[in-house]
């Protein structure tokens, strides 16, 4: 057994990429091992802005000798299958070996050092290496063909034992000689072995460990801010990036001038954290560490800027991570740190200044210059139209709680920060500075908030809207850009969604659902085509746009599917849940409070036991030619459950005399089926599921007492009949016969 | 290194020129047009193509009309220079190189913090992308730094490292003065402001408000035209010429506010063009086409 040291020299390499970089040298190591049928006991991986590194330990020295036997033809087989054989075994038919009436060849493998299996692994990792971009380089690069690296390779460490793994690759030798820290070590830096490699090169200034260089600079930036007097706003994003950029990190606190405060926070915290990759620091909340219970008495003072109320305010300091421990103490690169993060704010203060001075109607009338699309016209276009369905959406009481004039409000401002200044500059903070700009002019909280906010939801974890107004705004700039694009028949396909129309799908979705908003996707569809008036004559050009209606409903439900999945709904109960009245049902809140009853349902005894009956009477059902997936539940079941008829054969049977089981599931079935149907009415799904409940026994007793196939027709037909109203009936509640399991 | 007074606007060019010129770098003279960046300086541009062997280091006095400010910012230039310096191919030890640069510029290493971020570099008007870094002092972007990939469309064989300095920033950051106009240009009382608020001043007056665009216009289509003629006559250099013409009056159309969104791309497309047009004929001048 020994332990094995491959280091990856090279130039600065981004620290975006080193994490991934980590996963795939380990992934690409282990599978070089597994093709010579090598394991190592761990692999462990190390990355800085100079080397990517592994150490594998317990490798065995060699690969053991193996024997291959592969099974040939049969004796007396046609000679053309033996000539086959041995081409492709290579062997001739004497060094064959025969066994019970077949040949076989037995290919010896001899073991392989390790050493070599690595000289050759170590080239062939280099070239396959997944960089996200890589480069050419140096004289090499005459040929197209030369060595590709994420930047130009400049060593390669393979230590195997205390032994040099000798290969090469583009005119580059394996060796044992390592750099330390570009400033703080000079000259090569020799490794014996595995072992030594990290503490030779911490004696070179160099931290190989990435987790390690996170700790530092996650316990450092805390402690420079808490030696201020001051909180350290957390950033795993930063730690990370911050150690992709040094080698030896020293984190360290520099201030800038107060008055910069002036200026939003989100702008300060985002030129830090992008241009600078600096830390903000917050001065210690009034509340925080007090006795008590702080958070009441938190929640008992009025907010002054709500955006904010949950945070401490920004401080006027912030936090740097050097690479080198300087020999003035630092004080040079915190005075050059300090300057270069104020001339940035002062160009966000002048842009934040020069914006306050422009309302933003005025700044709304400069979107009639910006295309949104070709085909849709410009952005101000698109704010008509958000801005209509806006007031739509409030009026007709799908969003309750607004006030109508306000959704118009917000709407009509919301993409006018597109064209400050400081969106120019931060295009990220598009809405956030909306929201300032708009209560700065003494817009009401409500249109400020909306402005703010009617972007989200932008992600899966993004918030969801919830405060009316913003709600109207959001789903109505979300639907406008849904309705448009397929309006204009692009859609997305495949991978390739260049309008993000999935996303927006989905934060339709979640506007709808979590805010319970009773929206049949036809209403606002029709008010958008200018068809919502059902007495108009529509043109061929109005019929065919008409095909929205049905495009965005299948489309939105797809959505909604995967959406639900992805919340742990099984896809089987949302498309149990997923028509109503003989078509897709639009109402998308409906289809989640129906499948989640379900799943509540199904979980319990009884519900498993209903499911187990219906499929076993919907078989029966099947078998005696009644189509289960009808779905017109009241035209099959007519044959067996129209009341004339079914008296007839009820007297018929009664004649012959009725069992026990069939009065009591008759009588429950009398009994359940207007219940179920009145709850269905009211979308009281867990309602109408729990008198679903009531018929599991009696139709449990029905298949345990009687055969269905009874000899005489009538008994035989009567019984069908009664399978038939409980399918029908627990039909009506959800199609159960999209449950799998 | 110990502490000297810090150099001046001209002598830190002419330590550079003297640094750079003991690698081995020819010291060559500014382009005689009005360009964007060093890079278009036909000494990168088209010298980053073919096989040969080039050196090169010089000062590119750069024009960006957009970035004017009247003077009256402290950080914003319409005009200023870069510090610009080729080696083809790239040498092994570039980045050594170029540390030692800042050594003879006076920047220690172990008092300030010389770090490589990565930042990929792309001009989609010459065709051209690289890989590399801006490299930061304290913080503050100094140079960028870019092994070439592609020039004019074609892959670079074999590649180029390019360094662009930031003349005017590394001056502030070593005279530690917060306003480019109080940089010491020599050290006989001689400011950058004396030298150059006036053009500042006068430039961005014209740049925003005078030019005349139906002039610019005009010239922008007779330069294309010229280009177009000269890459017919195979003389590459000249049609090169009037690529850096179309891109410059473009630039001044841009700062003028009368190209529209929709516009800017389709203008962008035809600059791009013509330095391509203008990279092939070099190349098939230079046989170096396949």
């Amino acid at each position: 057994m020994a332990d094995f040291l491959l280091e990856l020299l090279s130039e600065e390499i981004p620290a975006r990429m080193q994490v991934k970089a980590k996963e795939d040298l380990a992934r690409l190591f282990n599978e070089a091992l597994a093709k010579a049928g090598l394991a190592a006991q761990s692999v462990e991986t190390f990355a800085t802005p100079r080397r990517l590194a592994l150490i594998a330990k317990g490798l065995p020295l060699a690969t053991e000798a193996v024997s291959e036997e592969t099974k040939g033809p049969k004796v007396g087989a046609p000679p053309q299958a033996m000539e086959g054989f041995l081409r492709k075994t290579g062997l001739t038919q004497d060094q064959l070996v025969e066994r019970d009436g077949i040949y076989f060849a037995v290919v010896e493998k001899p073991g392989r050092n390790t050493a070599d299996v690595l000289g050759d692994a170590i080239p062939a990792i280099i070239r396959a290496f997944p960089w996200p971009k890589s480069q050419r380089w140096g004289a090499a690069s005459i040929s197209t063909e030369s060595l590709r690296w994420v930047r130009p390779l400049q060593g390669i460490i393979a230590l195997l034992g205390n032994d040099i793994v000798p290969c090469a690759i583009d005119g580059i030798e394996s060796g044992r000689h390592s750099m330390g820290h570009r400033f703080h070590s000079r000259g090569p830096i020799e490794i014996a072995n595995a072992d030594a490699y990290v503490e030779a090169l911490r004696a070179a200034h160099v931290i190989v460990h990435f987790s390690e260089r996170c700790t530092l600079i996650r316990d450092g930036a805390k402690a420079a801010a808490e030696a201020a007097g001051l909180v350290l706003v957390d950033d795993e994003g930063l730690v990370a990036e911050n150690a992709g950029l040094t080698e030896w990190p020293v984190p360290m606190l520099g201030r800038f001038d107060p008055a910069f405060l002036e200026v939003p926070q989100e702008v300060i915290q985002l030129t830090a954290r992008v241009n600078q990759k600096y830390f903000v620091c917050q001065t210690p909340h009034p509340l925080a560490g007090g006795a008590g219970d702080g958070s009441s008495s938190e929640a008992a003072l009025p907010s002054p800027n709500p955006s904010r109320k949950r945070e401490g305010d920004l401080a006027n300091a912030f936090v740097c991570t050097a690479n080198i421990v300087a020999n003035d103490g630092g004080a040079a690169i915190v005075a050059g740190n300090e300057k270069v993060l104020a001339a940035r704010l002062s160009d966000a203060k002048f842009f934040w200044e020069q914006d306050l001075k422009v309302p933003l109607d005025e700044q709304a009338k400069k979107l009639a210059q910006i295309t949104f699309h070709e085909k849709l016209g410009t952005v101000a276009d698109k704010v008509e139209r958000v801005a209509k369905l806006a007031r739509w959406l409030v009026e007709e009481g799908v969003v309750k709680g607004a006030n109508a004039d306000e959704a118009e409000r917000a709407a009509r401002l919301c993409k006018a920060d597109l064209v400050t200044g400081m969106v120019g500059e931060f295009p990220e903070l598009q809405g956030i500075m909306g929201g300032y700009y708009a209560r700065a002019q003494g817009e009401s909280n409500a249109v400020a908030d909306a402005v703010r906010d009617h972007y989200k939801p932008v992600g899966q974890g993004d918030d969801v809207p919830t405060a009316p107004v913003t709600v109207a705004v959001s789903l109505a700039d979300k639907l406008d850009t849904l309705l448009s694009f397929f309006d204009i028949k692009e859609f997305p396909t495949g991978s390739k969604d260049p309008f993000a129309l999935r996303r927006a799908s989905i934060a339709i979705i979640r506007l709808i659902i979590n805010n319970n908003l009773k929206l049949h996707t036809d209403a606002p569809i029709e008010f958008w085509l200018g068809q919502s008036d059902p007495k108009a004559q529509l043109s061929d050009h109005d019929m065919e746009r008409r095909g929205l209606l049905t495009i965005v409903q299948d489309f939105l439900a797809d959505r909604l599917a995967v959406q639900q999945r992805e919340a742990g709904i099984r896809h089987d109960f949302v498309s149990a849940s997923s028509d109503w009245l003989g078509r897709g049902d639009g109402r998308l809140d409906r289809i989640v409070i129906r499948a989640e009853a379900l799943r509540g349902f199904v979980t319990t005894d009884e519900g498993a036991n209903l499911l187990a009956g219906y499929k076993r009477a919907a078989n029966i059902l099947k078998q005696s030619g009644d189509d289960k997936n009808n779905r017109h539940p009241e035209l099959v079941s007519g044959s067996y459950s129209a009341d004339g008829e079914n008296t007839k054969m009820l007297k018929q049977v009664q004649h012959d005399g009725l069992s026990d089981v069939e009065i009591v599931l008759k009588s429950a079935l009398d009994t359940a089926e207007p219940k179920a149907a009145a709850a269905v009415d009211t979308e009281d799904f867990e309602g109408a599921m729990a008198v679903l409940a009531s018929l599991r026994a009696p139709i449990d007793a029905f298949f345990d007492a009687v055969m269905i196939n009874d000899p005489d027709p009538s008994i035989r037909a009567f019984r069908l009949g009664l399978l038939a109203r409980f399918r029908d009936a627990v039909h009506r509640v959800a199609d159960f016969s999209k449950i799998e399991g | 290194m110990s502490e000297v007074a810090p150099l001046s606007f001209q002598d830190l060019i002419l330590t550079l020129h003297d640094y750079w010129g003991k690698q081995g770098c020819i010291i060559l003279q500014p382009y005689d047009m009005r360009v964007g960046a060093g890079t278009f300086h036909p000494a990168t541009t088209l010298r980053a193509l073919g096989p040969d062997s080039w050196n090169a280091a010089y000062v590119q006095p750069s024009r960006r009309p957009t970035d004017g400010r009247y003077g009256e910012n402290p950080n914003r230039l319409q005009h200023y220079y870069q510090y610009q310096v080729i080696m083809k191919p790239s040498p092994a030890n570039l980045q050594e190189l170029y540390l030692g640069s800042l050594d003879a510029i006076g920047i220690d290493p172990l008092k300030h913090d010389i770090r490589f971020v990565e930042d990929d570099w792309e001009s989609p008007t010459l065709g051209a992308w690289g890989l590399g870094w801006e490299v930061w002092c304290d913080g503050m972007e100094v140079t960028q730094f870019t092994y070439f990939q592609q020039m004019g469309g074609f892959d670079c064989k074999p590649v180029a490292g390019e360094l662009t300095y930031g003349l005017e920033r590394l001056a502030m950051y070593i005279q530690g003065v917060d306003s480019v106009y109080d940089l010491k240009f020599n050290d006989h009382g001689v400011t950058y402001g004396d030298v150059f608020h006036k053009n500042e001043v006068e430039f961005s007056t014209y740049n925003f408000e005078v030019a005349d665009t139906a002039a610019l216009f005009d010239g922008f289509a007779k330069a294309e035209a010229e280009c177009q003629r000269c890459i017919a006559a195979s003389i590459p250099l000249a049609a090169y010429d009037q690529a850096i013409e179309a891109s410059h009056l473009f630039n001044l159309l841009q700062a003028r506010g009368v190209i529209s969104v929709q516009e800017r791309a389709s203008y962008m497309g035809r600059v791009r063009d013509l330095a391509k047009g203008s990279c092939q004929a070099w190349m098939e001048k230079n046989g170096w086409t396949e």
